[in-house]
């Protein structure tokens, strides 16, 4: 293609990502390096149904006046970024100097929100992306190799996981691992514990979140490995069976690496998915064992009676940072082999 | 949910048309955005009732309303012409100028108000207040008789005893529940202990906090030994949640929202014996504490600042129709009223008690929301153990401090 049809061909493309992708994020940062104006506060009295108070109140028409000037706010730097509720140098630094060891380090440094957060977030993407390809592969492996009446239903019951709104799935969720709910009383029998609760200690809240995060993304993996599988060369196949390979043999040294390029794209797709882990935290009412960088976003903005457009924001951008920093070794990879096939 | 409240709406604008009596306005625009719970859904309809002859009424009744309540009404014309406001909202709101002083208005139609249903600021009336609500005690009597204790618990250290006395009698494990789910909740439910002690959250005249202190520890500990009778979910406990649990009878002792008050008394969706067992009583002194642990919130009329005078008027007089004597009758057990022409009843007994003892109203400050926030976040980990009362409380401090100043009430 030439170099102007081709950039003909992208443009609508171009303006419509410059628009909806690029726009949005300037926007954001921008947001970010501001904070709201100094209010100025009057001291009056404000009377009710039970009694009169002397109280603070916001000078309005002063606090406009500076609002007027400068819509943004007042500009503040990287002072959003560097605070206690974010990356919070200040602090991170004197828990290095005052505490005794490494692990009382990174205790001191977990109970600060942003690595609190953090923390979470990793674990979850870390163990979750992993099981999902795992699952995934299996599952289509499973249905792959069923009578083709059983096929359909099969499939469609196993995307069900996927096709319910992960908050509503969640929420069913939650109300079956209840204490009195069908799970959480028969695991009280099986564990032979009349006190276990799922919902009560960090570490079962934890494996709770992940399990949902496997049950939920599998069908996923599983029907993007199914397609693959559909694909998988026959001739190939038998000419591994003539020779004698077993079903694992076959599976290990024919399918999976016919897969590969599949399989990137699911880990890349998990990678992103599972970093802005969000719903189940608030379907589970988890917040007080477990918080995501998604959730502390959602917190800023719409859990109280303030909203922190600033803090949001930097909370955004330091998600796309972290988003960025997981694909980039899949990124390298996928670009040095899509080099290899072009040579 | 606003296209079918919309529906809804004009539903009621015909029906207005042809049937429902004349308000009295000459013509103009009425929509009110606000939350959803049943006295809130009755004073809405009843000045959906004033639609008709050129005057239009929409609601939007939603529990999400703190979020698109500042958005809605800053835009100019604004998307409704009225919020139903409470303590809290209303300084949102203020905060940006958003609701407009009401004095002409009063003055010219609300003869029939009662003075202390006037929210005044600075001398200007800004909302008119129709409801009041607090949290305070349900007891299930049949319950406290079997353990042997024979008065309603006044204090919380009555209320640990009495507990103490049910789980040692066998009848329940975990007869206690306070709202404490991790967030709004809990932060509420600290805000109350505090306001227990008599003591003020922030220095006088600034935006300081000043919880970081014996009052604050004492309050954290208490709220401990409280739900150390609680179930271990407690930190997943909203008002949903406890209200369940009392109705399925797995409670004995409970702080809940006096708005829940005749949901429990009413009988429906109870197991047999809770809701005839229940009573409804003042919330709990304790310490040395001379008030009760609890705040006092209402809800009232605001109407925005960006719209015209002749929408603003309709609005006001559309919604003294809303809260009018009538209306009151024919839903008196549905909320404490404020308005003129209630007949006290058992399921507001607990907070015409607690407001009778002396309770603070909740803070009316424009940072109020800000430390609400940061202890909602904070004070889990001390609740679960994992952390000291000090720490918790410095936590509280720092995290306040930090977005006290993205907001600009702190240097």
């Amino acid at each position: 293609m030439k170099n102007r049809t081709f950039f003909w061909f992208i443009l609508p493309s171009l303006i419509t990502m410059l628009l909806f992708i690029a726009l949005p994020i300037v926007s954001v940062v921008v947001q970010s390096l501001h904070i709201e104006h100094e209010a100025v506060l009057n001291e009056v009295e404000n009377c009710g149904p039970f009694g009169c108070k002397k109280e603070l109140v916001i000078d309005v028409e002063e606090t406009k006046k500076l609002k007027l000037e400068n819509p943004l706010g007042k500009f503040n730097g990287f002072g959003t970024y560097t605070n206690r509720n974010h990356l919070a140098f200040k602090e991170i630094q004197q828990a290095w100097i005052e505490s005794e060891g490494f692990i009382s380090f990174i205790s001191m440094s977990l109970n600060l929100p942003f690595y609190r957060a953090l923390a979470f977030t990793l674990t979850y993407t870390f163990i979750v992306t992993p099981f999902v390809l795992f699952f995934g592969f299996l599952i289509a492996l499973g249905v792959n190799s069923l009578p083709k009446v059983m096929k359909g239903p099969t499939i469609f019951i196993s995307l069900l996981p996927m096709i319910v709104t992960p908050l509503i799935g969640s929420l069913i969720l939650f109300w079956m691992i209840d204490a009195q709910g069908i799970i959480g009383s028969i695991l009280q029998e099986i564990f032979d514990d009349p006190n276990l609760s799922l919902k009560a200690s960090p570490l079962l809240t934890w494996i709770m979140l992940m399990v949902y995060g496997v049950w939920h993304s599998s069908p996923f993996a599983f029907i993007v490995f199914y397609a693959g599988l559909q694909t998988v060369p026959s001739d190939t196949i038998e000419a591994a069976m003539i020779d004698g390979a077993s079903r694992w043999e076959r599976t290990k040294y024919v399918v999976l690496p016919h897969l590969m390029p599949l399989t990137i794209f699911i880990l890349l797709i998990q990678l992103m998915d599972n970093f802005r882990v969000f719903e189940p935290i608030v379907g589970f009412s988890a917040q007080a064992n477990a918080t995501s960088l998604s959730w502390i976003i959602y917190n800023d903005i719409s859990n109280n009676e303030d909203q922190f457009f600033g803090s949001a924001g930097a909370t955004s951008v330091l998600t796309i940072i972290g988003v960025s920093v997981l694909l980039i070794p899949v990124l390298i990879r996928t670009w040095r082999e899509f080099n290899r096939k072009v040579v | 949910m606003f296209l079918k409240t919309i529906t809804f709406a004009g539903a009621f604008a015909l029906l207005g048309s042809s049937a429902i009596a004349d308000c009295g306005i000459s013509g103009g625009n009425v929509s009110i955005l606000s939350n959803d719970f049943p006295a809130i859904q009755a004073v809405t309809a009843e000045a959906a009732k004033c639609a008709g002859n050129g005057v239009t009424v929409e609601t939007n009744l939603t529990k999400d309303h703190k979020d698109i309540m500042v958005a809605a009404l800053t835009a100019n014309p604004s998307q409704y012409s009225s919020v139903i406001v409470s303590n809290s909202t209303l300084v949102t709101l203020m905060n940006d100028g958003l609701v407009r002083s009401l004095d002409d208005l009063v003055a010219k139609h609300g003869s029939g108000l009662n003075k202390s249903q006037l929210i005044t600021v600075n001398g200007k009336v800004m909302a008119v207040a129709f409801m009041a609500n607090a949290q305070h005690l349900f007891t299930r009597t049949d319950m406290l008789e079997k353990a042997g204790v024979s008065n309603i618990p006044g204090t919380y250290e009555e209320v640990i005893s009495a507990a103490d006395a049910i789980r040692s009698a066998g009848l329940l494990e975990y007869p206690v529940a306070l709202n404490t789910k991790a967030g709004w909740n809990l932060g509420e439910e600290f805000v109350n202990m505090y306001m227990g002690t008599g003591a003020d959250l922030f220095k006088s005249g600034t935006a300081e906090v000043s919880i970081n202190n014996d009052h604050g520890v004492a309050t954290l500990n208490m709220l401990k030994s409280l739900v150390a009778y609680s179930n271990p979910d407690f930190l997943t406990y909203d008002s949903n949640a406890t209200q369940a649990e009392w109705e399925a009878g797995n409670l004995a002792l409970a702080t809940m929202w006096g708005s829940r008050g005749s949901a429990v008394l009413d009988g429906e969706g109870s197991v047999d014996g809770v809701s005839s067992n229940t009573v409804l009583s003042s919330a709990p002194l304790w310490g040395n504490g001379a008030r009760p642990a609890s705040t006092l919130w209402w809800d009232g009329i605001g109407i925005s600042t960006n719209v015209s005078d002749e929408d603003a008027e309709a609005t006001f007089i559309a919604l003294m129709n809303g809260i009018s004597s009538d209306m009151v009758k024919a839903n008196n057990d549905a909320a404490v009223w404020l308005v003129e022409g209630y007949k006290p009843s058992p399921a507001s007994a607990g907070v015409s008690e607690t407001a009778a003892n002396g309770a603070a109203p909740y803070p009316m400050l424009p940072f109020m929301g800000t430390l609400h926030g940061a202890l909602g976040g904070e004070i889990s980990d001390f609740l679960q153990g994992t952390e000291s009362a000090e720490q918790a409380l410095a936590d509280v401090e720092a995290a306040y401090t930090t977005a006290a100043k993205e907001k600009g009430f702190l240097k």
